[in-house]
């Protein structure tokens, strides 16, 4: 088959005037959007921009208050996802998680089962599955269930889907959130493919690094608004971030390289740890490591996916259970049985993924935020209402949390805004040891320099962190020590000087047998 | 893939070993014609129930079944003694009543996000009251083609016989295999029990997904009411009274999740089974108050729903990374 590709006299996708509000929201007004063929178009803004917005509107998630679409010079106005795909539109929604009860395969056809005599037939589903796979180097066991995978295959399958449906367009939100650098130059190449076919591709992505390595094109939204369209080319980076956020973004917030003053603390070191783990680990889940965080402490915990930073945290918060080693928390032995017993010591901890083990969809942003308050005080003492909003209030100017108010319902927040709110509700029990696992996904480039400020702020406090983040830039800007994994194992420790972007990026590089200077632990 | 298919496997497991059990104490227990009795008197519960098994597969729940089976009974015997309806036609009148009596609570349920709990609650009192309105007196059915619709049977040597309800059974199970795992509305219902946003994000058609769930198990509950007319030969309105309960055990017992998205028709099927054993059991042994029977399923309800736990646990949990080329 080869793809034709039409002359281009009609762009391959015109939206005009396209407005739609909900309740006390104008999530967009008369926004204008044109995606040319052969052509991968950024769709950039603040969280709460209208973004997701304008592709659900689009693929008729929503139904538009106002304005036109039009394919090919032809105005379509599908009535839901089931018709945009037969449209050729094909799209990985922001909060899709597909479905982890469906095997990977069921998951990657779903609708569109490849049939015979009426029937599936699922050995050329099968078949087909892993083909498509293959495209993206994934070749796991198509036939399990989708939710045994980690987060970023999910998100290659998500993505897979997709683009195997897109016959003319394809919309991506926010894809690349949870896929390390790697998965994600082998998208790129994937996205590069299907431009050359004639494909137009609409990205959404906090990334800046990632709208210049692919994008063609820019256009930027701003409370719902359209800022304008430029080309990449043509659009130095500063005016990008003054566009996206109506101003320019203060001095100090671009300070994301190394700070050594930062690093270099020689006394911490001297005073107790907070928390002292020996040996701590658990079969198959992570090798024995130890680990020292003082009150005050950053430490950052670096490696590719599946290196063992998730499981690190998960059994620094007692989500897995230790079956060897010790824990103490200042000086004092403690067993980690579980996440209450981790909260009751004064811990916290921000999942990665958020979508499924954070927010509570139908409770206000308010209720979201003072969950795990209220949770450590114990259901019996209930938090006067004042107080409560008091809180919530607070770590909405704080973080620029963007809500018309409190009593939302937090599932109408835009994503970006739900994850501020979750890191509100850890922030909010004012934890002793915060652990945050990839804190600042998803989130605009205006907010992320406010969260790093706030994480510092919070240290000099006396707050310890752990935090997990696949953004070394910024591991390296807040982090005193980096803890460097690999292969389920803590190789290396890196700290003060030694704290750089080279240096870990050689310690996840180097041959196991020549690991760095803290000891493989074997 | 041993994992996905475990709760089937047990479930089939215990239904073996508590048959050789009986066969061990009861000589002739293991006949075929126990087995075909069996089928036979469980027909009405498992066609009911493999309608159950869909709808809660999708994530729903339908308490209206056992009101359809009754109201079934009633209709039927009202149109063919009094109205002098000729069975088939009567029988196709009560397949369409039941089956557009599901789709207005599939309606319902989808148009107005109402929890499936509410309405079809509703709609089992509904149908109960309708069979009552018909009528309140058990109506006896003396149509000739119920003694001949009987009398259809695929007899074998010793005695053991396939009934008509037991053929019928037997080909819905087929029926339901199929469009369970080799259609694309079985997979949109796994879908939809999986994650109803998502299903719908990506591209599932929940609305009509939704309203066609509702009707096949007001369908299968149609045609249990014709089995179980055939097999008392009455109309009655208090028929059928807390089967939909039996069902939704019989569901459970087959390895279902009852929040939607994992299970399988085929272990349904081996729940009713289960249940049906235990109650023949309790005929043979004779001495055993009829109770036991509950009392055994009760137990063996919440044996099951623990290990299904204590496995979705063990399968859903973070299995580790996938090898990645
Ligand atoms: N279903 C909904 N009901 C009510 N308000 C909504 C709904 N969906 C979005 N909004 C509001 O519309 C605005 C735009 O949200 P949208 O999700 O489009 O933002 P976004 O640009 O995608 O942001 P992010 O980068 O955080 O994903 C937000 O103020 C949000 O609160
Ligand atoms: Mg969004």
């Amino acid at each position: 088959m080869t793809p034709h590709i039409p002359e281009p006299s009609a762009p391959l996708l015109a939206i005009r005037g396209l407005s739609k509000a909900f309740l006390g929201v104008q999530a967009l007004d008369g926004v204008d959007f044109t995606l040319r063929h052969g052509e991968i178009h950024a769709l950039l803004g603040e969280n709460g921009a209208g973004k997701s917005t304008l592709i659900k509107t689009l693929t008729g998630v929503y139904r538009r208050d106002a304005g036109t679409v039009a394919l090919e010079g032809r105005e379509i106005a599908p009535r839901g996802v089931e018709e945009a795909q037969r449209l050729h539109i094909g799209t990985v929604y922001q909060e899709v998680n597909l479905l982890p009860n469906l095997s990977v395969a069921e998951n990657l056809f779903l609708g569109r089962q490849p049939m015979r005599f009426g029937l599936v037939d699922r050995g050329a589903m099968r078949r087909r599955a892993r083909a498509v796979l293959s495209g993206f180097g994934l070749s796991v066991e198509v036939t399990a269930p989708l939710g045994r995978f980690s987060v970023a295959t999910q998100q290659i399958v998500a993505i897979a889907r997709a683009v195997d449906m897109s016959a003319k367009v394809l919309i991506l939100d926010e894809p690349t959130a949870s896929l390390d650098a790697q998965e994600v130059a082998v998208l790129f190449g994937v996205l590069r493919a299907l431009k050359g076919r004639g494909i137009g591709i609409v990205f959404v992505t906090h990334f800046l690094d990632q709208v210049y390595a692919v994008c063609d094109r820019i256009t930027v939204l701003r409370n719902g608004r359209l800022v304008g369209e430029r080309r990449t080319d043509e659009l130095p980076r500063l005016d990008l971030v003054a566009m996206m956020l109506g101003r320019e973004l203060e001095a100090a917030a671009h300070r994301i390289a190394a700070d050594p003053a930062a690093h270099d603390d020689a006394d911490t070191d001297a005073r107790p740890p907070l928390v002292r783990f020996r040996g701590f680990g658990r079969a198959r889940s992570v090798e024995p490591f130890d680990l020292d965080i003082h009150p005050g402490e950053v430490v950052g915990l670096a490696g590719l996916l599946g290196s063992g930073r998730t499981e690190t945290v998960r059994l620094v918060f007692g989500m897995d259970r230790a079956d060897q080693g010790k824990a103490t928390v200042d000086g004092r032995p403690v067993r980690l049985r579980g996440p209450r017993e981790a909260i009751r010591l004064g811990f916290g901890f921000c999942p990665e993924d958020r979508k499924k083990e954070g927010i509570v969809g139908e409770l206000s942003v308010r209720e979201n935020i003072i969950l795990a308050l209220q949770a450590r005080q114990g259901w019996l003492k209930p938090i006067p209402r004042r107080r409560q909003e008091e809180i919530a209030d607070r770590f909405i100017r704080l973080l620029d949390i963007r809500t018309p108010d409190a009593e939302r319902p937090i599932q109408l927040l835009s994503g970006g805004n739900q994850q501020k709110a979750l890191l509100a509700r850890w922030l909010a029990t004012e934890p002793r040891l915060l652990i945050l696992d990839e804190p600042t996904r998803g989130i605009d480039v205006g907010a992320h320099a406010e969260i790093i400020r706030l994480i510092e702020r919070l240290c000099a406090d006396g707050m310890a962190l752990l935090v997990v983040s696949s953004e070394l830039e910024e591991i390296v800007a807040y982090s005193r020590r980096v803890v460097v994994l690999r292969d389920r194992r803590h190789i290396a420790e890196l700290r003060g000087g030694e704290v750089t972007v080279d240096r870990i990026v050689s310690a996840i590089a180097s041959e196991p047998a020549s690991s760095g200077s803290e000891g493989a632990l074997a | 893939m041993i994992h996905r298919f475990l709760p089937l496997v047990v479930t089939i497991a215990v239904l073996v070993v508590g048959f050789l059990l009986c066969a061990m104490q009861f000589p002739n227990f293991a006949s075929l014609r126990v087995v075909g009795n069996l089928l036979t008197d469980n027909a009405f519960l498992g066609i009911t129930a493999i309608g159950m098994t869909f709808v809660i597969l999708s994530g729903g729940i339908d308490l209206s079944v056992g009101a359809v089976i009754g109201f079934t009974t009633v209709l039927l015997a009202v149109l063919i003694e009094q109205g002098g309806w000729d069975p088939p036609a009567a029988f196709a009148a009560a397949l369409l009543a039941a089956a557009l009596f599901g789709a207005a609570m599939g309606a319902i349920i989808h148009v107005f996000r109402m929890p499936p709990f509410i309405v079809t609650l509703a709609g089992m009192f509904v149908a109960r009251g309708m069979a009552f309105v018909l009528t309140t007196d058990s109506l006896p059915i003396n149509h000739p083609l119920y003694g001949d619709l009987n009398d259809v049977a695929w007899r074998f040597d010793g005695g053991g016989k396939l009934s008509l309800p037991a053929m019928i059974l037997l080909s819905v199970l087929a029926l339901a295999v199929v469009l369970a795992h080799w259609t694309r509305f079985g997979a949109n219902l796994y879908a939809l029990g999986g994650n109803r946003q998502s299903a719908e994000l990506m591209g599932v058609p929940v609305a009509r997904t939704t309203v066609a769930v509702y009707t096949l198990s007001g369908l299968l509950a149609g045609l249990a009411g014709i089995v179980f007319s055939l097999y008392t030969g009455a109309g009655y309105s208090l028929a059928a009274t807390g089967v939909e309960l039996d069902t939704i055990t019989a569901v459970v017992i087959g390895g279902t999740q009852l929040t939607g998205g994992y299970g399988y028709v085929l272990g349904t099927f081996a729940g009713v089974l289960i249940q049906g054993l235990i109650q023949t059991y309790i005929t043979f042994d004779g001495t055993l108050s009829s109770w036991w029977t509950k009392i055994a399923i009760g137990a063996l309800l919440f044996v099951f729903i623990l290990l299904q736990k204590g496995l979705l646990a063990a399968w859903t949990g973070r299995g580790g990374e996938p090898a990645e080329a």
